[in-house]
């Protein structure tokens, strides 16, 4: 018998496929969520090139700002990427060295979703009356106004979440679910983290938020660095 | 001259529960970042309404105890925050289809500059070089059914906030309905700019001095 069977032992496996000039969706609201094994491994494993969707731009000299600071991203597609710590990709953006697609969140997460859903595009009333709709195509719907926007494939997404089985199926905890759910879904393979492998059957199917359809590779990470912690330490990747 | 010496602006925890207590009964009330956070600690004793947060909680608690934050429970403003009893967790497309959807009654958001007829700026201010970062602002001014603006009056160098005009990038076009800031609190509507309150010794005559639009009474 064949079995499926999506787990990989390590990271630098789980990471192996991403490729040169790959949009990589990449969960996590600030340090909620954000799969930091995953991308340390992704600068370990060295793609270029790459576009990368995710909330925000991050914070210290670590994850996904230690990924920017490493110059392998080209592109950063993100709602805030102005926070107090985000030190790196500030610098390198007022330098010209990445570009940014500044989207409302919750057109970033309905461009996923729907990218993840087989919607090319959707009409959407945020940002009308906007500097971010300008160029956009619009069209007026029942007496409103509303903004064409495109939907947002990966070919990959990193996220973090608290339990998977070998099929995939996760649950995740509290709010850094976020943007893992749909970025399983809109990601050619999601390669995720879980804080905790366990046996098929032993999730309830009323709870699963991610069935295993959506997720390509399971990783365990059972003690996930906190990225707060990192930056008190002013610790840098790679370390 | 205006007599300034009797004034006492309400402070952010002041102006943060006059939010509160205009928060009808059973509202679902969305908290954007920096001073409305703090209306998540006052819900008016024996009343009842739930406080939603983009990143996908809805019944946002008071703040934790020190020593007992959790960093994967966090607010929009990426602060440790409480979950109370009968909370629920869903994922950025959910948080969102409740604010687009229009199922989420009020807003509190922060402000740069609102204008006479509510127009709000919160995001950019457009300097060359500055880092714009909008988050979920333009998505809930456009599917929020109130949107309250909590704000200091003036900039720290005080100059007017309250405009005829936003100089800076627009986050949405007329969606702001009423104003808390440490000298008033002041309604928006067709007709204009109607003072409904103002802090311990502010003169009508002062508040106007601070405030570039026109004011009513």
């Amino acid at each position: 018998m064949v079995m499926i069977n999506k787990i990989v032992e390590t990271l630098e496996d789980a990471v192996a496929v991403i490729n040169d000039g790959a949009t990589v969706l990449i969960g996590g609201f600030g340090e909620a969520g954000s799969p930091i094994e995953l991308i340390h491994a992704l600068i370990d494993h060295g793609a270029k090139n790459l576009t990368v969707v995710s909330n925000n731009a991050g914070n210290g000299h670590v994850g996904l700002a230690a990924l920017i600071e490493n110059k392998q991203v080209s592109k950063m597609v993100c709602s805030f990427p102005r926070t107090a710590q985000s030190v790196v990709f500030t610098d390198m953006y007022r330098q010209g060295l990445v570009e940014l697609e500044l989207v409302p969140q919750g057109t970033l997460a309905e461009r996923i979703r729907a990218g993840g859903a087989g919607i090319p595009a959707f009409y959407t009333p945020t940002s009308v009356d906007t500097p971010l709709a300008a160029n956009k195509e619009k069209r007026v719907i029942n007496h409103e106004t509303f903004v064409l926007e495109y939907a947002i494939k990966g070919d990959f997404a990193l996220v973090k979440c608290k339990a998977a089985d070998r099929y995939g199926n996760l649950v995740y905890n509290k709010t850094a679910r976020n943007f893992g759910p749909v970025m399983c879904m809109a990601a050619r393979h999601a390669i995720v983290q879980a804080k905790e492998i366990v046996p098929v059957g032993t999730l309830d199917p009323e709870c699963i938020v991610t069935p295993g359809i959506f997720v390509s590779k399971v990783v365990e990470v059972s003690n996930p660095a906190e990225e707060s912690q990192l930056l008190k330490e002013n610790r840098r990747y790679p370390w | 001259m205006v007599e300034i010496q009797n004034i006492k602006p309400w402070n952010r925890n002041e102006m943060a529960q006059k939010v509160a207590a205009d928060i009808p009964d059973g509202s679902y009330v969305n908290l954007g970042i920096g001073i409305p956070e703090l209306v998540a600690s006052f819900v008016p004793e024996g009343r009842e309404f739930m406080y939603h947060s983009e990143n996908g909680l809805l019944g946002i608690g008071p703040p934790p105890q020190p020593g007992h934050e959790d960093p994967e429970l966090i607010n929009a403003g990426k602060k440790a925050v409480t979950a109370i009893p009968g909370a629920a967790y869903f994922h950025h497309a959910d948080s969102f289809a409740m604010i687009r959807g229009k199922h989420i009654d009020v807003c509190v958001l922060g402000a740069f500059q609102v204008s006479q007829n509510g127009d709000l700026a919160n995001w950019s201010t457009g300097v060359p070089g500055g880092i714009p970062a909008v988050g979920g602002a333009m998505d809930l001014v456009s599917g929020v059914k109130t949107i309250f603006v909590i704000t200091q009056h003036t900039t720290k160098e005080g100059k007017p906030k309250i405009v005829k005009e936003c100089s800076y990038p627009l986050t949405g076009k007329a969606v702001v309905d009423r104003i808390f800031t440490d000298l008033a609190v002041i309604d928006v509507n067709k007709r204009g700019l109607f003072v409904r309150e103002m802090a311990p010794g502010v003169s009508f005559d002062y508040l106007q001095s601070k405030t570039e639009a026109k004011l009513e009474i």
